[in-house]
Parts: structure tokens; sequence; C-alpha cells
């Protein structure tokens, strides 16, 4: 279990105040100076040293994402944080938002410096009104203090930061589509390449991260990337906030090590399974792309990338949705298709029709009205979009139904055998 | 600006909050700007837009008026229509669903009305089913105007329904005594 000392987000549950003041007695904005003054080539080397992967769900290096940055500082950077969190069962920036937005802001100039970018625009999902009151709020207690802005934290770089709310779109969660969101326009993805880091807001070089991802630069840059990488295993390190929810006695939002076994996760943090670990039917591990995991993957498995990738799901956003015994899987699912329909953007032809075909599909068999035939049929259209679309949102609508019949087909069957017999 | 004939127009506060929201992006780019203006303009309006609304915010930037409707269009935060005082917003997504969202939809049917998006009797209320939130672990629950309701049940719910009715202040977040998303021990 990860001590207190050890913990990055000391005010996950707000606790304590988010302002300013709070902030810098946990210890934020502690001679930021000082971490700029050591200049961009050991900050980007810090966080290749701490081994980070992005928070966002691709789990990309952040320090070899950065790196990719043009140097020329005749280039107009930008640093875009996504923090239009959308994906079901996720709600941890929600928290970093609106309980440490210090740490964000404070990440936000630090990453900024690091790849060469003297303005940073956050994008946050519509919906959380009241957090962006309170960022907005910390950003002009950062630009008051002169902590960002013209020669920010007096470390002689010029930056300024900007709170962008969105207006109701999954799809602005992935980075090209929020870019164009940014814009002005509907948010539909962009082919890549070009990459943003060649050409991406305005056309600039731009690097798009996780809130998660920029609120722990500040502390791995302080207590150094080793400290950071001595949590979880080689290449799936650090201290992670995982989101569980669904069927456990306390649902809640908690900071972990990497790598945590997912039932102690689940026992320690959420009062255990609703009826006992014995109830579980199957976890959801990383937001509601990943493909379900059935009980007996569940009773062994690590929380961190390579290990959720090793049994065909993935950690995603670390989001953890439990469904017990009680759960009617094909309808859980089935729920998740409608999102991926309705939050379709229409730009391909596969994801636009499909995923309403997918979704008809599910409520089809979930109704008990399908065969075995229609369970074929319905696989094979996931696979003619997963992979054929712009962005990864065919993917994401596929890959849930295809987790759904790799481990419960045969029960699925059953059900339908025996609905037809009747 | 061509907007003599546009029936709408930002009230004195929203103007200089207009100004404040332009200066945002690099002057070459007011069209990044829509977004937080069609906003601004939506809460002057009743938490609607209306053809000239939009008229008047495309003008404001000086960009096509099909352009500015293409993005009212795509987002579903934008109403094209009035939905009342206040606008309760169910989330059927499955985190939701799984704690028993139905029974949050119930109350919603039984309080305001028993078709989404349907003006209540009063013309106070009305109420639709959305996708996630974005506040899982506090399952189930509504966003109403610009708060989150949270950790709901049926009772509960019509608990909060029936205080916005009566006019008697709620609080905002989760209803069973919680902080935030700490767990409950």
């Amino acid at each position: 279990m990860l001590k207190e000392k050890d913990k990055i987000f000391t005010n996950l549950f707000g606790d304590e105040t988010y302002s300013l003041k709070g902030a810098q007695k946990r210890g934020d904005w502690n001679n930021t100076k000082s971490l700029i003054k050591k200049g961009r080539d050991w900050i980007i080397d810090e966080m290749k040293k701490s081994e980070l992967r992005g928070r966002g769900g691709a789990g990309f290096p952040t320090g070899l994402k950065w790196s990719f940055m043009p140097k020329d500082p005749a280039l107009n950077n930008y640093l875009v944080v996504n923090a239009d969190e959308s994906e079901p069962g996720t709600c941890k920036d929600r928290d970093m938002i609106r309980n440490e937005p210090h740490k964000l802001i404070e990440g936000c100039l630090l990453a900024s410096f690091a790849m060469n970018a003297h303005t940073c625009y956050i994008y946050i999902r519509g919906e959380y009104f009241n957090e962006a009151v309170v960022l907005q709020n910390a950003i002009d207690e950062a630009y008051e203090a002169g902590l960002v802005g013209k020669n920010a934290a007096k470390s002689g770089w010029d930056f300024d930061i900007y709170l962008h709310r969105g207006a109701g779109a999954y799809i602005c969660g992935e980075e090209t589509a929020l870019l164009e969101s940014l814009e002005g326009k509907k948010g539909f993805p962009r082919l890549k390449p070009p990459f943003p880091a060649n050409k991406g807001l305005y056309g600039a070089p731009t690097t798009v991260n996780n809130v998660e991802t920029i609120a722990v630069v500040p502390t791995i840059l302080r207590r150094g990337g080793d400290w950071f990488s001595s949590f979880g295993r080689k290449k799936n390190t650090g201290t992670k906030v995982f989101c569980i929810s669904g069927h456990v006695n306390n649902p809640c939002n908690i900071e972990e090590e990497m790598g945590i076994p997912l039932r102690e996760l689940i026992e320690k943090h959420a009062g255990g399974v609703i009826g006992g670990w014995n109830n579980l039917k199957a976890v959801i591990p990383g937001g509601s792309s990943v493909p379900l995991i059935p009980k007996d993957i569940c009773d062994g498995i690590l929380m961190d990338f390579d290990s959720l990738t090793e049994v065909k799901s993935g950690l995603g956003t670390a989001a953890v949705i439990v469904m017990d015994k009680s759960t009617d899987l094909v309808k859980a699912i089935s729920k998740l298709s409608h999102f991926y329909k309705h939050e379709s953007c229409g730009q391909c032809t596969p994801c636009r029709e499909g995923t309403g075909w997918l979704w008809r599909m599910m409520e089809k068999i979930g109704e008990g009205n399908a065969t075995s035939s229609d369970i074929d049929k319905l696989l094979d259209v996931t696979k003619q979009i997963e992979g054929h679309t712009i962005c990864a949102l065919g993917d994401a609508a596929a890959w849930p139904i295809q987790g759904l019949f790799r481990h419960f087909r045969e029960e699925i069957e059953d059900r339908l055998t025996k609905i037809r017999a009747a | 600006m061509s907007n003599s004939n546009v029936n709408f127009s930002f009230n004195k506060t929203n103007e200089r909050e207009a100004v404040k929201i332009l200066a945002k992006y690099p002057s070459d780019r007011k069209q990044s700007a829509i977004m937080p203006l069609l906003d601004l303009a939506q809460r002057q309006n009743d938490n609607w837009l209306s053809r000239d609304v939009v008229e008047y915010v495309a003008n404001y930037i000086e960009i096509p008026f099909i352009k500015a409707w293409e993005v009212v269009t795509f987002y579903s935060m934008y109403y094209t229509k009035y939905n009342g005082k206040y606008l309760v917003q169910v989330c059927g997504t499955t985190p939701c669903w799984l704690r028993g969202s139905e029974q949050v939809a119930k109350a919603c049917k039984e309080m305001i009305s028993p078709n989404q998006n349907t003006l209540s009797k009063d013309g106070l209320f009305s109420w639709m089913q959305v996708e996630c939130l974005g506040a899982c672990v506090n399952a189930p629950l509504v966003q109403i105007n610009d708060d989150y309701y949270e950790d709901l049940t049926y009772d509960t719910t019509k608990n909060i329904l029936q205080s916005l009715m009566d006019g008697v202040e709620i609080k905002v977040g989760s209803q069973n005594g919680r902080t935030s998303s700490k767990a409950v021990s």
C-alpha cells in the first residue's frame, strides 16, 4: 500500500483549501524557479528517468513525447492540457482540478518551459462548470502572485495560461479533435501525420497531455525521476490515481502504487465487491474503451499497462468498473455501445454507421432475439470498424464487445438457446 | 459588424466578458472564441440559442453563420430550444446504471414529465438522459444547470426536485454525506 508520505495528491479529496496559500503549504510552487534554472534538458531527462507514461489512456512515455517538440526558439510552440475527461468510469482529473489546481498550473509552467512553449491552453469538459470556476480562480491567483505571466516565478520565462471550456463532446478528448475544437470548429479528429508535435494548434508545434500527466510533473522534478520510478515495475512506474466505481461497497478515487493487485485495490480502498469477492462477475479495468476481464483473471491481475495488455485488456485511464454477479453483462456493454453511437463524430463511415449497428445488435442480443450467427456477424462488424477510422473511437466501440464475447460467449449463447426453447 | 437586423446583443456585463474571452486567443484566431461566446450568449438568453443569437455571435467573431451553426449542432451543451428554468440531466452510462440510474430517471419521470425533453406542467423543469458526466465514483448522479448532485437514490432525487420546486436551498455534490470522491469509511 502506498505510504501517505509518497502520495503526490495530498489534497485529492479537498479536505483542505485548493487556494494558493494552502497549495504552497503542501509544497506547490516551492522554488519553481530553481527547477527551471536547471534547464530544459535536465527536465526532460528527469521525466525520462521517471518512466512516466501518459495518464490519459494511451500510456505513451511522457519524456519521449516531450523530446519530439522542435527546439527552435523562433517557433511558437503550444502545450495543450486535455481536461476533457469523459471516458466512462473516469473522474480522476476532476478531483485534481477542483482540489489540486496549483499542481496542474505549476506542471503546465514546467512542461511548457521544457517544450519551448510560452502559451498553454487547458481544455476542460463543459459539464465541469464548477471545476472550471475553481481552476480559473487558481490561475488568477497564480497571475497575481507572479507565478505565471511575464517572467513566470522569476524564472525569466514568459508564460501565459488560458482555460477553455468544451461543450459536451466526448470526441474532443481525442487530441486532434480537441485542437479542432479549440480552433472554434466542430470536433473532427485530424488525419495523422502530421502529428501535433509538428503541426498542432494553429499549425504550430503542440503537445497535448492529460491533466494527471502534467499535475505529477512538479513532484517528479522535486523528488527526482528515480523516486517516481521506484514505484511499480519497470516501464510501469509511479503512483496512479484509480477510480473505482460500480458494484463495490465504497466507490472512490484513490492514489496508489502502479501495479497494485486489482483485488487489493478494490478490497483495501473501496470496501470490497458488494457481496464479497466471490460475487464478482467481471471488471472493466481501464475505462469503458478497454475489454472487460472475468473474475478468474481479476483474481491475480496487477493494475499496470503491461499486465493488462497481456490479458488483452488495458490500463487505459485506470478507471475500474466493477460488476457483480447480478449484472446483465450484455446490457452493461450495450449501454457502452450506446455511448459510442452517441459520441461518434460522424466523420468516418465505419464508425458513424458501425457504432449504431453495434448498439442495435447488442440490444437484440439483450432481448434474446438473436442467434449464434448474429454474434458472429456482430464480431465481424467490430473487426471491420477496428483500425478503419481516423481516430480510436471506432476501436473503442469495438473492444468492449469483443471482450464480452471473448469471455462470456458460451454463457450468452446458453441464454439465447434457453429463450428460444421457451 | 452587420448585425443591425439581429434581435440580440450582449448586455454590458457580457460585453466586457466577451472582450476578456477574445483576449485569450491570438488576434487573428477569433473563431477560437466561439465556444465560450456561445456559452455566454446562451446564459444571457434563458439557456438556449435562437437563430438570432447564433447569428450575433457569428457576426461578433466575423465568421459565416453556417460555421457557427455547425458548432451549435455538433456539441450537446448548446440548446436550440428552451428547456425550462431547471434542466435536469440524468447520467445513464454504465457506471451510473450499475448503481441505479434507472431509479433516478424514474423520479424525474414522476416529478417532471413522463417524457424527456418536455417541459413540466409549470414550465420550470425538463429532464433528459445524457451520457457519462464524469463523476462515476459518485454514481448515480444528475446535473441540474451547472451543478452536480451525486450518490443519488430514488428518494434523494425526489427530495432535490421537490426542494427546487419549493425554492428551498439544497447542498450541491454528494447527497450521502461524504466529501467529494473519498470512500465512506
